[in-house]
């Protein structure tokens, strides 16, 4: 209907005066943001999409963070009580207020694995940046484009919604983000699962409609010359996030739908009674897991490859080299899978198999920290806010690969496996290294998206404070796992006091007051900042959204631009 | 377990890293054999079979110390081989990588700022340095997986005729364990509450009214299975960890060097009370569990037979 409105537009400006102004003309509030098909403006629904969610997850974790200060229950009878009375049932029992805590373990994990990191990297900054970095007037399938984010408006309600129906001992789905059976078939009645795995099957839908765009679209519609090996690092790490998404999430599918009907069907895929496995479901959830958490990080990859380079005033050192190592890492991605499930009893030689390969895995990263840093070498660095958080990146997140290189072994997971040291880890790499990529995207094409300059000493303040929280809050996290602290309890022996207390007390509180600082930036620059030059970064950007105005017009590359 | 130690010795020094460390990880509490001694009761009411006294846990041993940021103790073979592998190779190297990489962005962004060099070199490709940054850490992956691989090999040994092997299943949410090599009886493991745990001098959420009791330098074989949802079972001093799966047969052993309490918590998220299931392993010298096997309508196995007989006798 959009489309039609637009082209009707177009042809009648034929041989008008402002035949060549048209590309900037917008259909009405309506059609624009809910019939849209503009890769842009769906790219800006997608990115307030993630933050709304972002904001939603990260208040849960400030409950869990809440709950875990002190030794003993504080809080969970409180909210499993007003929940409850919320949807008129009386007082909970002590296994209610318990269950209570697996529900926010699992809508935080899930929240912001689906509904945070991947809309805003993939469908927000993908949607905006890919069609216009390989020179494209929009996405391939622009109406798909539409559907991909709409399904996650009902993927979210039925997740938000679970929380509200009953899920075995409490209200919610209270089985982790994995979902793992058979606690998430016989161990929890009611249809609190039912709507998570419902939602996870919107959210997966959603994805692998992306995914089929950003693969057709990069293969089909660069401008002339744009061959794949002059493509931008960031349009590389989204073509690899897009492969994977497209061969792990129908993995997922599957085995969630196997889950409905072990469920409600009579089916026992995951039920020893019937002659299932519960190790079944491990496999399939983590042959789609794993390659999901470099879903997570890939695009951050690409936007630190884009921006290191601008203000480095370089070109990406050993552009070829960064390419193949995002392409290895999304090979080698696949096969590694049962490290997650060291501990779920494989034999010795699978074991083997898989702590060898996984550590195979930090060859190619290697590559890609020592090479943000070869491109910075011999540069001429300037440190704006985009670059200081990716400087963050690189740093935070080699400490959370260093970590991961101590998880591979299996010999020592076996200790580590499900303690804290497992959430500091991939805190460090999503937390630390997804999140600061995200905002280091976010200030880098703020002005491009919104024709605004965001204000930088904000930028800066919203970095350290968040800096010095995320640490504060995470990297005690490794003592506690290194004391065997398991993860997923809503109350500990008295032992881990110490660094709960600081995490919670000192780091989440400093996290939460630099997010001030953003979201007090953001609303101050959309409304009074300075408008926003083309290209507000010199002559280190070179990438061609940096070629068209601030904003971009609604249509851009009318003619097609050529690519020496 | 010399052969691999001498093994991991070597590969430190080529790495010529945390050898300075080393002292630091050497110190391990004294006072547990005395302990020990202490807790083993009299053998003369052995006729009568009467539970022995409940061993009492040691500050620092078998259990988490507030404000401690290491591995806790280890007291198996396996363990210590696993920590000296974390605290002396991983430890040090994972560092040294993290230090190095701070190091050169540090040195990068001096260097390199633009007041420093305000004309960027446009060199993007140096074949020689790509090579080498690709094979340096192939090597050095290469050498943490040999210890790795041993230690793999280590954990999946197989255990003597000696072993007493012992049945755990996880409930929800409790602990079962099970003897078949002593007449087949089972114990039945709950948390105490606050309130029993601070009479019984036991850990908060850690205690439990019925510990699964082993005796000292003997391998203990352990199966693992659930009656319900997964579970896992969990000695960290042991570095023993083996989830616990409706419908399987697990299999995982440790030889516990030291007498003593051991605490650990399961580990695979199993419902509501998740956080409620403790683990405590009492390892006590074989004339003290004979004592408690029999206290428990149990039967001693071979060799163990002739020991009861000798301790009846007396």
């Amino acid at each position: 209907m959009t489309d039609a409105a637009i082209s009707v537009d177009a042809f009648q400006a034929h041989g008008a005066e402002e035949h060549h102004h048209d590309a900037d003309h917008k259909p009405a509030f309506f059609a624009r943001w809910f019939m849209s098909t503009n890769h842009k403006d769906i790219g800006t629904l997608y990115l307030i999409f993630a933050i709304i969610a972002g904001i939603i997850g990260g208040a849960i974790s400030g409950l869990m963070r809440a709950e875990l200060a002190d030794p003993g229950i504080q809080y969970l009878p409180y909210w499993a009580n007003a929940l409850s009375h919320f949807v008129g049932q009386g007082d909970v029992n002590a296994n209610g207020a318990s269950h209570m805590w697996n529900v926010l373990i699992t809508a935080h994990g899930l929240i912001m694995v689906f509904f945070m990191v991947m809309p805003a990297m993939i469908g927000g900054f993908g949607n905006w940046f890919v069609p216009i970095m390989i020179g494209a007037p929009d996405m391939a399938f622009p109406r798909m484009n539409n559907i991909s984010f709409w399904l996650l408006i009902p993927s979210f309600v039925l997740l938000l919604g679970s929380g509200f129906v009953s899920g075995g001992s409490g209200l919610g789905a209270g089985n982790g983000w994995v979902l793992y059976a058979p606690l998430s078939t016989y161990g929890s009645p009611g249809p609190a699962v039912d709507m998570a795995i419902l939602s996870l099957h919107l959210a997966g839908a959603s994805s692998i409609l992306g995914a089929i765009n950003f693969i057709t679209t990069i293969f089909n519609m660069r401008a002339p010359g744009m061959t794949l090996h002059k493509m931008p690092l960031f349009v590389w790490s989204v073509l690899v996030t897009a492969f994977l998404l497209l061969l792990a999430l129908p993995v997922l599918a599957a085995a969630i739908t196997m889950l409905l009907t072990d469920r409600h069907f009579g089916t026992t895929f995951y039920d020893p009674a019937g002659g299932g496995d519960p190790i079944l479901y491990q496999h399939l959830f983590w042959f789609f897991g794993h390659p999901e958490v470099y879903i997570m990080i890939l695009p951050g990859f690409g936007m630190i490859s884009q921006i290191v380079s601008t203000f480095s005033r370089k070109p990406v050192f050993g552009y070829l080299g960064m390419a193949y190592a995002m392409v290895a890492i999304g090979v080698v991605g696949f096969i590694v899978w049962a490290h997650h499930m060291f501990t779920s009893g494989l034999n010795e030689n699978v074991k083997i198999y898989f702590t060898a390969a996984t550590m195979v895995i930090a060859v190619p990263t290697g590559i890609k920290i020592f090479s943000w840093i070869a491109t910075m070498w011999g540069g001429s660095l300037s440190f704006e806010v985009p670059m200081v958080w990716a400087l963050g990146f690189i740093f935070m997140f080699t400490v959370g690969g260093v970590t991961g290189v101590v998880l591979a072994n299996g010999g020592i997971d076996q200790y580590t496996h499900d303690t804290y040291y497992v959430v500091a880890h991939f805190h460090y790499v999503l937390s630390l290294g997804a999140v600061f990529s995200l905002f280091a995207g976010f200030y880098y094409w703020f002005p491009k998206m919104s024709g605004r300059m965001l204000n930088a000493p904000l930028g800066y303040l919203h970095f350290w404070v968040f800096f010095v929280g995320v640490n504060i809050l995470f990297l005690p996290m490794h003592f506690l796992g290194l004391q065997a602290m398991p993860r997923r309890v809503p109350d500990y022996t008295d032992a881990y006091t110490y660094w709960n207390h600081i995490e919670s007390v000192y780091g989440y509180t400093i996290m939460a007051f630099g997010m001030v600082f953003f979201f007090v930036n953001v609303a101050y620059s959309l409304i009074a900042g300075p408008k926003a030059p083309a290209n507000p970064w010199g002559e280190g950007a070179t990438t061609l959204e940096w070629t068209l105005p601030s904003p971009p017009p609604y249509h851009q590359f009318e003619t097609l631009p050529k690519i020496d | 377990m010399e052969v691999i130690q001498r093994k991991l010795t070597v590969l430190l020094a080529v790495f010529a890293l945390g050898t300075a460390l080393a002292p630091s990880y050497a110190e391990a509490p004294s006072n547990v054999a005395a302990t020990a001694a202490v807790a083993a009761p009299a053998a003369t009411n052995v006729a009568a079979p009467a539970a022995p006294a409940v061993a009492k846990p040691v500050e620092g041993m078998g259990q988490p110390v507030a404000g401690a940021y290491g591995i806790q103790p280890q007291v198996t073979d396996n363990g210590h081989f696993a920590e000296q592998m974390h605290n002396w190779l991983l430890m040090p190297l994972i560092t040294a990588i993290s230090v190095f990489v701070l190091g050169l962005l540090l040195w990068v962004m001096a260097r390199y700022r633009r007041s420093a060099n305000p004309v960027p070199s446009k060199n993007a490709h140096n074949t020689l340095i790509e090579v080498i940054w690709t094979g340096l850490p192939v090597l050095i992956l290469a050498a943490v997986f040999i210890p790795s691989f041993q230690l793999l090999r280590a954990q999946y040994a197989k255990v003597g005729a000696n072993a007493l092997t012992v049945k755990v299943t996880g409930n929800q949410w409790y602990w079962t364990y099970k003897y078949p090599d002593n007449g087949d009886f089972e114990v039945v493991s709950n948390m105490l509450s606050d309130e029993q745990a601070k009479a019984a001098g036991e850990p908060r959420l850690l205690g439990v009214d019925n510990r699964l009791v082993v005796p000292v330098g003997t391998p203990i074989k352990i199966i693992t299975t659930s009656a319900d949802v997964i579970h896992s079972f969990v000695v960290p001093a042991f570095w023993t960890k083996m989830d616990a799966v409706p419908g399987r047969l697990n299999e995982t052993s440790f030889k516990a060097n030291q007498v003593g309490v051991y605490y650990g918590q399961c580990s695979a998220l199993c419902g509501a009370r998740h956080a409620y299931m403790p683990i405590v392993v009492d390892v006590v010298p074989q004339a003290v569990f004979n004592q408690w096997v029999l206290a428990h309508g149990g039967k001693l196995k071979g060799a163990a037979v002739t020991a009861a007989a000798t301790i009846a006798k007396n």
